[in-house]
């Protein structure tokens, strides 16, 4: 009898067995693809041990990386404070990869294990698959491929050039990371069989293409076509660049071809996080929307069992607190709890609206297919614009938000807006700024080369409301990129 | 239809060339926090695992950041309660503005001096650096415990080197018994008398019958015996060993040193040194080690650790009070039916006239038979080393503890001025133990 199997439990005893997670993915799977209508990669889930996790940890959750000091320094770090007892290991890794690859902690009990399925193997598995920016940018078919080739070609480079070449060389592009991801403009992806391929072509080319660049410069030339050529050689350089690692890799004077080859790794790489970064709050709040909705299914159709479902409400309301902002170790806003309440929120609008929610959402207001509604958010938006678009009054009053302005000239902050009727709309726009990255990172380009020069490089930073640089660390940087660049680099401030 | 993975058995520890390139890039600073950390605690846990702090500088990962202040910024922050629009918050007078504002740096950790868990063998590996031990004598230190396999009985797996072929044909043979597989010598019997049957040149009826019925018998037998194998994997013993650490006893160690005031920190840092090397030295040899700290001046008494190291006092140098005090108490507590006694013994060689004699009649004539080994180690400014090329020279207690070391094949000197110096008095020491262990 279908109906009695389908309400016993789908496990009694607290420890979990394959069978177990077997049994509870098959019913979260059902539930998440024919109610949620979730479009996902197929799932691998691997178990692994506390040990394990830590690894993963320290390599940016990747599960091949190539060897660097740094991840060393990650990896101390966390194993100290796990050891210490200070932080818990997270639960899971999901990997964005096809198939979409899960970790998840042996010392999970059955209920966390099925938590955590329905967490990452559908909620995040969903948003890697559907949401534009992932589609865009990241190569979920070869990004295992690639890392793995890059591990390899670094640890080919290190037998071949030593140890520490390599260890400065990644230094330096590792402190470029952040501004060398192309924002704008999409590269072409490039699967490793080509990679490879094209990988001889280019170098040769490239050194050709790098030494054109200075042999001219001795022959003494009228300066009206001396700077004709400048601008032309410019205008082939592409100039202004925003992606660092880029430029430095396609026209650094002194690099070696097998360097600009690392260089190209490390931007990869940061290209391929960069989705990541743009889509904190949605990608979390993505994930634990699927899992309430998942987890509340099966408990009321009694396939979770009272106990189970407590264990799970308990580490759901830890994820997904919000801390006051005067609380000790408050860290701002939680991205998993605003996005999770914006998204039950959205629920809330298609389903029961308001006259407010008329008023604020009149599209989706008292609509009837509240999937569709978050599958197209989940779809098409990120952090900053799923903010302009979907923050509601009833969320910012709920978290009880409000904007504080500070002028490094005033002696006081102000506070510019609360969860009143005059303030949602500034709170919202706030928060937007706070959660676009590309005001968070500094706006850092390539502006200038005096290629018949001295051969400096001129970078510039456009400040955002005259928001400096850090000075202790923008020289470190700039020293790591006078070292990739081999001459004077210099930077220049300028306000928007 | 999920992929189910069970990863965890997968090789642990993908992280150690990272860590190890980690601590390779923070070698130095490592290093002297070891020492630091060595000169802070006791000697005997000098060793094992042990926190290090390594300052920020040296591995940072710098990148282009916002710096903390200026400018113009705003922030969205939750769990307003009194706010309204319009407030002002005077800013605290360091820090960001409004507690949970401020943006962390990117990896989450600031700029604080970095924390970390040194294992055993990192810690030890950066202690002896500037020991200049040498490698064999590092390793055996490293490992913690002699350990001795010993026979424990028989398992069903273990490499072919092990197997006990007695063991494993004897139960072949009780398996055959009880299987009743037909004994090959009863088949040679058979087969003999077949063809002792097939030679006949003309068989009769009843020969012919019982040829049949022979050959018959035959075949029966030799598909049982087929079936019921010679060895089976089943009967296959290994012999097990278990790794028993060697028969070990009770050691006592001895630390004597002249706390006068000649005797500065650089002076008591290098002794310390000695101090633990022996320790180590022991802890690998035996369960149980204590450690007897005497100090003298011209008086000696027996203290803590904390005091033989830290206290000052102040007074001329009785060398001898010292070595009496040792007598003394191993008289009441140690008797060296039970207790191997180690002394190591620390001074700047400074000692009351006429003393000399006095100790060097006491150690030869009463400490030396007890003891297992006595090292002694002066301690010299560094300038003076080259004074003192030669062993010959010296004074009064170097001269009289050389006499000493001519008739005690268990007394070793040393003047040392750098860590380096160190080892070699301890390097018969370590010959000794590899013979031992060779010959074993």
């Amino acid at each position: 009898m279908p109906e009695q199997s389908g309400s016993a439990p789908l496990f009694e005893s607290t420890e979990w067995n394959f069978d177990a997670i077997q049994r509870s993915y098959d019913a979260i799977e059902k539930i998440a693809i024919d109610d949620l209508k979730l479009d996902v990669y197929p799932n691998q889930i691997e178990i692994i041990s506390a040990q394990q996790m830590v690894d993963a940890y320290s390599s940016n959750g990747m599960p091949l990386m190539y060897r660097h000091w740094s991840f060393g320094k990650r990896f101390v770090h966390d194993e100290r404070l796990y050891r210490k007892g200070a932080r818990g290991l997270a639960y899971e890794i999901v990997i964005n990869s096809n198939p979409c690859i899960s970790y998840c902690l042996e010392d999970n009990s059955m209920a966390l294990q099925a938590l955590v399925i329905a967490h990452a193997a559908f909620g995040h598995n969903h948003f890697f698959k559907n949401n534009h920016l992932f589609r865009q940018w990241s190569d979920a078919e070869g990004i295992l491929d690639y890392l793995e080739y890059a591990r390899e070609f670094i640890a080919r480079c290190e037998e071949k050039h030593g140890d520490h070449e390599v260890e400065q060389l990644l230094d330096a592009a590792h402190s470029l990371m952040h501004t060398s991801v192309f924002r704008h403009r999409r590269p072409a992806s490039i699967s490793l069989r080509e990679e490879r391929a094209r990988q001889r072509e280019r170098l040769r080319d490239e050194e050709a293409a790098v030494h054109y660049l200075w042999n001219s410069f001795e022959r003494a030339r009228p300066q009206r076509i001396v700077d004709e050529h400048v601008r032309e050689r410019k205008r082939a350089m592409k100039l202004p660049e925003e992606n660092l690692l880029y430029f430095l890799e396609r026209h650094s004077p002194i690099l070696e071809p097998w360097q600009r080859e690392i260089l190209r790794i490390v931007r990869n790489i940061a290209q391929y996080f960069y989705p990541q970064r743009q889509t904190k709050v949605m990608n979390e709040g993505c994930a634990c929307f699927v899992h309430y909705y998942i987890m509340n299914a099966l408990h009321s159709s009694g396939r979770l069992s009272d106990g189970a479902m407590f264990e799970i409400l308990h580490n759901h309301t830890n994820v997904l607190t919000q801390p006051d902002f005067d609380a000790p170790h408050s860290a701002g806003i939680n991205p998993y709890a605003l996005g999770f309440a914006m998204m039950q929120d959205i629920r809330r609008v298609c389903e029961n609206p308001t006259p407010e929610d008329h008023e604020w959402f009149p599209d989706i207001a008292g609509v009837d297919d509240w999937r569709g509604v978050l599958q197209d958010a989940w779809a098409n938006y990120r952090d900053e614009s799923f903010v302009q678009q979907f923050l509601g009054p009833e969320v910012i009053r709920r978290f009880h938000l409000f904007a504080l302005a500070d002028d490094a000239k005033d002696s006081f902050c102000t506070v510019s807006a609360i969860h009143d009727s005059r303030g949602y709309h500034a709170v919202r726009d706030v928060m937007v700024a706070n959660l676009d990255i590309s005001g968070s990172d500094p706006d850092i380009q390539v502006v200038d080369v005096d290629l018949l020069g001295d051969r400096w490089l001129k970078l510039c930073h456009v400040q955002r409301d005259h928001v400096p640089l850090d000075a202790e660390t923008r020289d470190a940087t700039l020293d790591n990129i006078r070292s990739l660049w081999g001459y004077d680099v210099v930077l220049e401030e300028r306000s928007d | 239809m999920a992929h189910l993975v069970d990863r965890r058995l997968n090789p642990k520890g993908k992280s150690h060339g990272n860590r190890r390139r980690f601590i390779g890039r923070v070698r130095a600073a490592v290093k002297n926090a070891v020492d630091e950390s060595v000169r802070n605690r006791d000697i005997a846990d000098a060793d094992g695992e042990k926190m290090i702090t390594v300052p920020a500088k040296g591995i940072a990962e710098p990148s282009f950041r916002h710096a903390a202040k200026g400018g113009r910024r705003q922030w969205v922050l939750s769990g307003n309660r009194s706010f309204s629009v319009g407030d002002r918050i005077r800013k605290p007078p360091s820090g960001a503005p409004g507690g949970g504002g401020r943006e962390g740096s990117a990896d989450g950790e600031g700029e604080d001096d970095f924390l970390f868990l040194l294992t055993r063998n990192e810690f030890l590996e950066l202690y002896f650096e500037d020991l200049e031990l040498p490698d064999l004598v590092k390793r055996s230190l490293k490992e913690i415990k002699a350990a001795k396999p010993i026979r424990m009985g028989y398992t069903v797996a273990g490499t072919p080197a092990n197997l006990s072929v007695m063991r494993t044909m004897r139960n072949a043979y009780g398996r055959r018994i009880a299987m009743r597989r037909p004994k090959i010598r009863d088949l040679d019997d058979l087969i003999l008398r077949i063809q002792a049957l097939e030679a006949l040149d003309m068989p009769d009826a009843a020969e012919l019958a019982e040829l049949g019925e022979l050959r018959e018998r035959v075949d029966l037998l030799r598909k049982r015996q087929r079936s019921v194998p010679f060895v089976d994997p089943l009967d296959v013993r290994y012999k097990f060993f278990e790794m028993r650490p060697e028969p070990s006893s009770k050691a006592v160690m001895f630390c004597l040193m002249d706390v006068s005031a000649s005797m500065g920190e650089r002076e008591k840092d290098l002794a310390k040194r000695f101090f633990v090397l022996l320790h180590l030295f022991l802890k690998q040899r035996y369960d149980k080690i204590e450690l007897v700290f005497i100090r003298h001046t011209q008086t000696a008494s027996e203290v803590d650790e904390e005091t033989f190291f830290h206290s000052r006092e102040t007074g001329g140098t009785v060398v001898s009070t010292a070595l009496k005090q040792m007598k003394e108490v191993i008289n009441q507590r140690y008797p060296p039916s039970e207790w191997n006694i180690y002394a190591a013994q620390a001074s700047d060689g400074e000692n009351y006239g006429g003393d000399s004699e006095v100790c060097a009649d006491l150690l030869q004539e009463a400490l030396m038979p007890l003891c297992q080994y006595f090292a002694y180690i002066e301690i010299l400014q560094e300038s003076e080393v080259k004074l003192m090329n030669s062993d010959d020279n010296g004074m009064e207690l170097w001269r009289a503890y050389r006499k000493v070391a001519g008739h005690c094949p268990n007394f070793a000197m040393k003047r040392i001025a750098t860590p380096a110096d160190i080892y070699p008095v301890f390097r018969e020491l370590f010959v000794k133990k590899g013979q031992g262990v060779s010959d074993a």
